[in-house]
């Protein structure tokens, strides 16, 4: 059951056209400013590109033969990004602020921009890569083998010369898509934004695969997961494959601990997942959601890897068929042809999304960190003014491709055979692991020297090769292998995978402990005995502290002569002309100035070429290229701590004026709520005044009118003369009544009234205010009534101003009661909080909207008649006089059925004083 | 606040660490069945979801 050739390889190319196409829009819309892989979503899916065709058809395989154990590869990186807030965005955020633009970048601008540093890391990272490249060619080759040959999968082929292997071809395709893909640009940067879309795609497309497959392998060929691993547990071979102990070997959990360490530390410095994760990012806060996101995605695609090859193992029988293309051949025996071509994209997706990121990256730290500082070494090369490189740079990142590519194939020719997919990517992610020391260390440890990074790496390096890479090219074939039985000249203690006698240990994790163990040593010791030149120094401070640096107060480290001209000829040789002319024209916009020729050819614009020059062609060479280009004095490490202070002190001022400008600010707020206040108080008083006025003239106008009248009529009779001096009289007192009030309601409201407190008997006090205006309600023919509590605890008030509040509610509730029939009733409760009093008469009532009204100041309620003895200011000052207390007071009323006033007095008062009304 | 969460994410990074090792690992290395599933792979998975649920809940709550 096979598809035909020509099928597979239309399908392939279409699926690898629609990439280009995502990849063409992606960069389009980029150069609109209306980026697509501006999301968290796209960003996490980018970073799935960790998983290659190893996760996609090897972990099958790895699980088929080893069981869990293909899990600490993807359970390191859950691990790792629990710390992606902490860890991962500092590197983002140094990495943006200085333009890296890889991970040899990224170390080598850590220790004083050394071109040897990125020359070593660039190195080691292609020797390291080679083999996980192979392993991509490998597995799509033998899944297009499986898919288009023999339907017997156990059938081996007879080999092929080279010419004759497909992959070659295929290998050759890849990079030329990959040339197509990742250098069409004419600008060079370090950003790839329609190859970050392409590759979001395919974590998706391998996603939907390899589900589908396992949905139809487990609940299509068998009766669902139960079924499966029921059958598991009751044959004793596969029954190995779901416990954790082989019980075969020693130190298991030392090697589960270091695959998962290996894991942590190849998901942060695999030269792919550095360019998506750190270099590619286009917000930091992205990390956010893409920290658990990823790790929700190796959860998924590692579902259903154990019932595949559980399924496997079943269907083909043990040993009977290659576990690492289950994927394909479950389909393929059940007779889906179209689910495994299907399942073949998906592999193909893993596999070329792996290609096309690692080779872009590797290939972009080739040109910068390997090439570059060759060529700047030569005269020739230097001597050149003039003349644009960026031609030449995009050439050598294109050879770089078909370079790796041909060594992936290479090393597939070579030794691809002799093992499984999971362990040729285990030594590419042991050669990766040595950069861990060197750029961890170099975040978070000011002491870190260059000299000790080099000492590390070549220790760390030497003892990988001594231990995992010479051994699998042994064993494959094309060594001797007596050095690993017997060591080298037959010293046995320097056996290649029993160093110094230690055994027990399979070889990755042997491998890693050696290596990782001798880098560390190596990189911290000679680090504590070097001294950091001022380069590396200064870059130490800008990379530890990059959290603390905001706003211009970044500190430059340069000094010398620049002239303006020789940087933009610079920067138009390496950048283009038109890419150029935007970096000084957004420079002269930033300082304020209005053309370029105006820019002061100060530290800050070189700084700011190199920067944007190590954006194309890394910090090492950027560094180089300037410092041929200036006038540059030596910086020492005296320079480093001047500049450090200057900085410093300038990052004090502007904090100092930014607190200045804050209080500022906070006083002015307080001044403008202050002045509002004063206004409302001055409209009050504005409104007070008027109504006194008015009230004054009233009385005022009556007596003058009478008075006049008698004065022009000396022949008045005698009783309208009576009469009118009566009214007189009455209208002097409420004038006189008047003005005593509004004295007493300033004092209160101003707290300059008097308070004579003492402890008083509310009851007592009632009484004697009754009896006092008893005989008034007696002339009115009206009942007054006291009830409720007689025996009082004693209040703590002023006895006199309780009476004059008792006064004024009594003789409110006379004025409206009915003459004759009326009744005014007094109750007195006491419960803990305190003493209520009540006045109920049987008047008229007060309507709702009256009841609002009737404690403002000169708001008399009711008829006009009984106006005439108000002056409109007693409630008010009652109120004002409870609320004194601490105590409220308020009006109950429906029209027609009488009013209850009432106050309530707490026991425990706290005097309110001078409050407003 | 942002220190907050950067030393919860620390602490959770080590008791995740600590879950996949010895010797809390050997406690679900057991020939146990869960509803008809093999215990130790299934334990393993689960762990792997509580991790990633702890860590969405511990990201997208709030603002540092």
């Amino acid at each position: 059951m096979t598809l035909p050739v020509a099928v597979v390889i239309a399908v392939s190319f279409a699926y690898l056209g629609v990439l280009f196409a995502i990849a063409w829009y992606g960069d389009r819309r980029a150069r609109q400013g209306r980026s697509i892989i501006s999301s968290p979503w796209v960003y996490a899916l980018s970073i799935a590109v960790y998983c290659t065709a190893w996760t996609y058809f090897g972990s099958v395989g790895r699980a088929s033969v080893e069981g869990v154990w293909f899990l600490p590869i993807y359970l390191g990186p859950m691990l790792a990004m629990i710390l992606a807030w902490v860890v991962i965005r500092k590197m983002v955020r140094i990495a943006k602020t200085y333009r890296i633009t890889s991970v040899a970048d990224f170390i080598a601008s850590r220790y004083g921009k050394s071109p040897l540093i990125a020359g070593l890391v660039t190195l080691i990272t292609v020797v390291g890569i080679v083999p996980y490249i192979a392993l991509q060619l490998k597995a799509i080759s033998a899944g297009f083998g499986l898919l288009t040959g023999p339907s017997d999968p156990t059938l081996t082929e007879t080999p092929l010369h080279w010419w004759q292997d497909s992959t070659l071809y295929m290998a050759l395709a890849l990079a030329g898509f990959i040339i197509l893909f990742g250098t069409r640009h004419l600008d060079m940067t370090e950003r790839h934004e329609g190859m970050v879309a392409a590759i979001a795609f395919e974590s998706i497309v391998k996603l939907v695969a390899f589900l589908a497959v396992g949905i139809f392998v487990t609940y299509g060929m068998f009766n669902g997961l139960g079924d499966l691993f029921g059958r598991a547990m009751n044959d004793p071979a596969m029954q190995q494959l779901l416990r954790f102990d082989h019980g075969a070997t020693p130190h298991l959990y030392s090697q589960w601990f270091a695959l998962i360490l290996l894991a942590m530390l190849s998901v942060l410095f695999l030269p792919r997942q550095f360019q998506v994760m750190v270099v590619e990012n286009v917000d930091e806060r992205h990390l956010k959601r893409a920290a658990w996101v990823f790790p929700l995605y190796l959860f998924l695609i590692n579902l259903f890897v154990l019932p595949i090859a559980i399924a496997g193992l079943i269907h083909f029988g043990p040993g009977q068929a290659n576990p690492d293309l289950f994927v394909l051949s479950l389909p393929l025996a059940e007779g889906a042809r179209w689910l495994a071509l299907f399942v073949f994209i998906g592999g193909l997706s893993a596999a070329t999304g792996m290609v096309i990121v690692e080779s872009i990256a590797v290939s972009t730290m080739i040109c910068n960190d390997l090439v570059m500082p060759a060529l700047l070494k030569t005269r020739r090369f230097r001597g050149r003014s003039g003349g644009d490189l960026t031609r030449l740079l995009k050439s050598i990142r294109r050879l770089a491709i078909v370079g790796l590519l041909l060594l992936g194939y290479l090393y597939f020719y070579l030794a691809g055979e002799a093992y499984a997919l999971v362990s040729i990517g285990l030594i590419s992610f042991a050669a990766v692991a040595q950069f861990a020391p060197a750029a961890l260390g170099g975040m978070y440890w000011k002491g870190a020297t260059g000299a000790g990074v080099l000492a590390g790496l070549l220790v760390g390096f030497g003892l990988w090769i001594w231990t995992l890479m010479l051994p699998s090219i042994a064993k494959s074939g094309w060594m001797a292998t007596d050095f690993l039985e017997h060591g080298p000249f037959g010293l046995s203690l320097l056996k290649p995978e029993q160093l110094l006698g230690l055994s027990g240990l399979d070889p990755i994790t042997h491998s890693l402990f050696w290596s990782l163990f001798g880098n560390i040593a190596a990189f911290v010791a000679v680090s504590l005995y070097t001294r950091a030149s001022a380069r590396e120094a200064s870059q130490a401070l800008l990379f530890v502290d990059v959290f603390d640096r905001r706003g211009g107060s970044e500190p430059v480290f340069w000094q010398g002569q620049a002239r303006v001209d020789d940087l933009v000829n610079l920067s138009e040789r390496l950048l283009g002309r038109d890419a150029a002319r935007r970096l000084f024209q957004e420079h002269a916009r930033d300082i304020g100035v209005a053309s370029i020729d105006a820019i002061p050819a100060d530290a800050r614009l070189v700084q700011r070429v190199e920067t944007r020059l190590a954006g194309a062609i890394g910090s090492a060479s950027a560094r180089v290229m300037v410092a041929s280009a200036v006038d540059e004095e030596p910086l020492e490490i005296d320079d480093v701590m001047r500049i450090l202070e200057e900085a410093s002190q300038l990052r004090a001022y502007s904090q100092a004026l930014e607190d200045k400008s804050r209080s500022l600010e906070r006083a002015t707020e307080e001044l403008k709520t202050a002045n509002q206040q004063l206004k409302s108080l001055d409209r009050l008083k504005d409104d007070f005044m008027s109504s006194v006025t008015h009230e004054l003239r009233t009385p005022l106008t009556s007596i003058r009118a009478l008075t006049e009248m008698m004065r022009d009529d000396p022949d008045m009779p005698a009783a309208q003369r009576q009469e009118f001096l009566t009214i007189i009289v009455t209208e002097s007192e409420r004038l006189s009544r008047l003005v005593g009030q509004v004295l007493d309601l300033a004092r209160i409201e101003a707290g300059h009234a008097e308070w004579h407190n003492s402890d008083v008997d509310l009851y007592a006090i009632v009484k004697q205010a009754m009896a006092s205006i008893s005989s008034r309600f007696e002339e009115k023919g009206a009942a007054l009534e006291l009830c409720g509590d007689s025996r009082l605890a004693p209040l703590r008030a002023d006895a006199d101003r309780l009476v004059q509040v008792m006064l004024n509610l009594l003789s409110n509730a006379l004025k409206v009661i009915p003459a004759g029939s009326g009744q005014v009733v007094v109750d007195l409760q006491e419960n803990s909080d305190g003493v209520t009093v009540t006045v109920s008469d049987n008047g008229p009532g007060i309507s709702k909207a009256e009841q609002a009204e009737v404690f403002d100041k000169f708001r008399q309620v009711g008829d006009r008649d009984q106006h005439r003895e108000g002056t409109g200011l007693g409630l008010p000052i009652s109120r004002q006089i409870i609320e004194h207390f601490g105590g409220r007071m308020w009006v109950e009323s429906e029209p027609g059925q009488g009013a209850t006033f009432g106050f309530q007095l707490p026991r425990n008062q706290q005097p309110v004083t001078g409050k407003p009304a | 606040m942002k220190r907050g969460r950067s030393s919860r994410l620390i602490a959770l990074f080590f008791l995740g660490w600590l879950l996949f090792s010895f010797p809390l690992l050997a406690l679900w290395d057991r020939d146990l069945e869960l509803f008809g599933l093999p215990l130790f792979p299934v334990g393993l998975f689960a762990l792997w979801a509580g991790l990633i649920i702890v860590l969405a809940l511990l990201m997208e709550r709030g603002d540092p």
